[in-house]
């Protein structure tokens, strides 16, 4: 295993890292909101009973959430290890710095990610271990079926509630979307994926795909502040 | 047309220690500059002032001044060679200033580039980088015949791109994070479409990557700064160029 450790250590085996574990943590990112676009019906029982599957996986959900952490611990301390030595390649600062086409996503790609951290440790505290200090009050059980199962629901209709917590997630989301319009076009570039006629379309689908994800997060929350679905929109039946 | 300097000026070499040593920004002003001086010409008019006025003159590296030896190369208002695009320090003009600019001048700031005096660093990182296997080990013995070997044209085009680097160091020193990939990218990617660099191919990248960071370049983030500055307007192609063909020889190393 020692050349894995060498390979990691490495410039472009540290920017792999970096590229192949963005690529899953965003894989998760789109999935989480797909499943929570759940949401967006009226009815609290769709939502409830897919985090009851969810639940019911039992020891593969442990392993599901084990692969997860792991992948974003490899992410973050690959970034701390390069970004360090990125620090330490330039002793001395300009006196007068320029910048000539790094785009501002770019440049924060750092300061973006340590911010995603910062509050993935928060929604985790927040809605998977509902540390009292942060999660308010909610109706804990819900009858679905014959069964007794956990009210996700209620845990966040009552969060969203307060629109500062709703202003916070909504800030996040821009933070998110920073983070992910250049990750996205970076990493094909990481992995060699270089070309005259696809690269423009990357970086269009980064983008794009950035702003869906932050934008579907930012709608599931208002919607649920709002208690506005897609039915009485008519968008669905 | 009369301008205002303010440029690094360091009496000592910088150690891994001390970087900086006695280093610090000074201001000069320049008067009687014509719009058709070169940069570095510019420099001279301000040197042969300072030698009258007996004080230590700027120490700036050139050679050819035109374009071509990639000696020359300093910060200029924070962009490698200034404003002009594709365009080395000695073939800027003037006339790309204001009349009454206040411009700053600074050595390439890297680690892997210790400052000797002034503007002039010390880029030997980059011909042990070369000496690492940026080249083809063959025998040469008497010419071949021109024609022998056929390269398809945009094979040819895509190694010509990255040959015309000229080794300066604009990549380094406009990188936020002082990375090499540019440079080391264009070495590779050169070889990458002849066939001539296919037999050494595996370990070329390998040799090269590891003495780029033997010498604490950083980690290329995707900024494209690089290419932006460099006077031989290489493509960051050449990064994506590099990072396939080490992942090859990753994957297929014993
Ligand atoms: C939802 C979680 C996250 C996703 C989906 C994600 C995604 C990505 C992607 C796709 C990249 C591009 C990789 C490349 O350039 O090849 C990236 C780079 C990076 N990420 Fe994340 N990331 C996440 C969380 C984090 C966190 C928590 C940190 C904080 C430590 C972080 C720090 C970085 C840094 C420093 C880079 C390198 C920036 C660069 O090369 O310009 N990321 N991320
Ligand atoms: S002095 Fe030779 S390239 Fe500028």
């Amino acid at each position: 295993m020692s050349w894995l450790l060498s390979f990691w250590r490495s410039s472009i085996g540290g920017k792999v890292t970096m590229a192949v574990t963005g690529l899953m943590l965003f894989g998760f990112v789109v999935v989480h909101m797909l499943g929570n676009l759940q949401f967006l019906f009226a009815e609290p029982e769709k939502i409830n009973s897919y985090a009851k599957m969810l639940h019911d996986l039992g020891p593969l959900l442990w392993v599901a959430r084990i692969g997860l952490l792991s992948v974003f611990a490899l992410h973050v301390t690959t970034a701390i290890r390069l970004s360090r030595a990125n620090r330490s390649a330039r002793p001395v600062a300009y006196q007068r710095p320029g910048t000539v086409q790094a785009s501002m996503a770019s440049r924060s790609m750092v300061l973006s990610g340590f911010s995603v951290l910062g509050f993935v440790i928060y929604h985790l505290l927040h809605f998977t271990l509902e540390v009292p200090a942060i999660t308010p009050e909610f109706e804990a059980q819900v009858k679905i079926g014959e069964e007794f199962t956990k009210n996700v629901h209620s845990m966040v209709k009552t969060s969203f509630d307060n629109w500062y917590i709703v202003s916070a997630y909504a800030v996040f989301q821009v933070i998110l979307f920073l983070h992910l319009s250049h990750g996205m076009q970076s990493l094909a570039q990481t992995l060699g994926l270089q070309h005259k006629r696809y690269t423009p379309i990357i970086k269009l689908t980064s983008f794009g795909l950035a702003l869906v994800i932050a934008g579907g997060n930012m709608l599931i929350a208002l919607s649920v502040k709002l208690d506005r679905f897609l039915p009485d929109l008519g968008l669905v039946g | 047309m009369k301008v205002k300097l303010h440029i690094w000026r360091q009496s000592k070499k910088s150690t891994r220690k001390d970087f900086k040593q006695d280093g610090k920004m000074v201001c000069y002003e320049v008067d009687h500059v014509s719009p058709d001086m070169s940069f570095l010409e510019m420099l001279d008019v301000l040197n042969e002032d300072l030698i009258r006025s007996g004080e230590e003159p700027v120490a700036f590296d050139h050679d050819c001044r035109e374009g071509i030896c990639g000696s020359c190369g300093v910060m200029i208002d924070g962009v490698a060679h200034g404003p002009e695009k594709g365009t080395t320090t000695c073939q800027l003009h003037m006339r790309s200033f204001q009349d009454g600019a206040e411009i700053y001048i600074e050595p390439w700031r890297a680690s892997a580039f210790p400052v000797i005096r002034d503007l002039v660093v010390d880029r030997a990182a980059f011909d042990r980088v070369v000496q690492s296997g940026a080249y083809i080990s063959v025998n040469t013995g008497a010419p071949q015949d021109a024609n022998a070997i056929p390269i398809p044209k945009p094979d040819a085009d895509k190694a010509f791109d990255a040959a015309t680097c000229i080794g300066c160091g604009a990549c380094v020193a406009s990188c936020k994070n002082a990375s090499a990939m540019l440079f080391v990218g264009a070495k590779i990617s050169h070889f990458a479409h002849l066939p001539q660099g296919k037999v050494e191919r595996e370990q070329r990248a390998r040799n090269l990557v590891e003495q780029m960071d033997e010498e604490g370049f950083g980690n290329c983030t995707n900024q494209y700064e690089c290419e932006a500055v460099c006077p031989k307007e290489i493509p960051i192609r050449v990064i994506a160029d590099m990072n396939r063909e080490f992942l090859r020889a990753k994957a297929k190393e014993e």
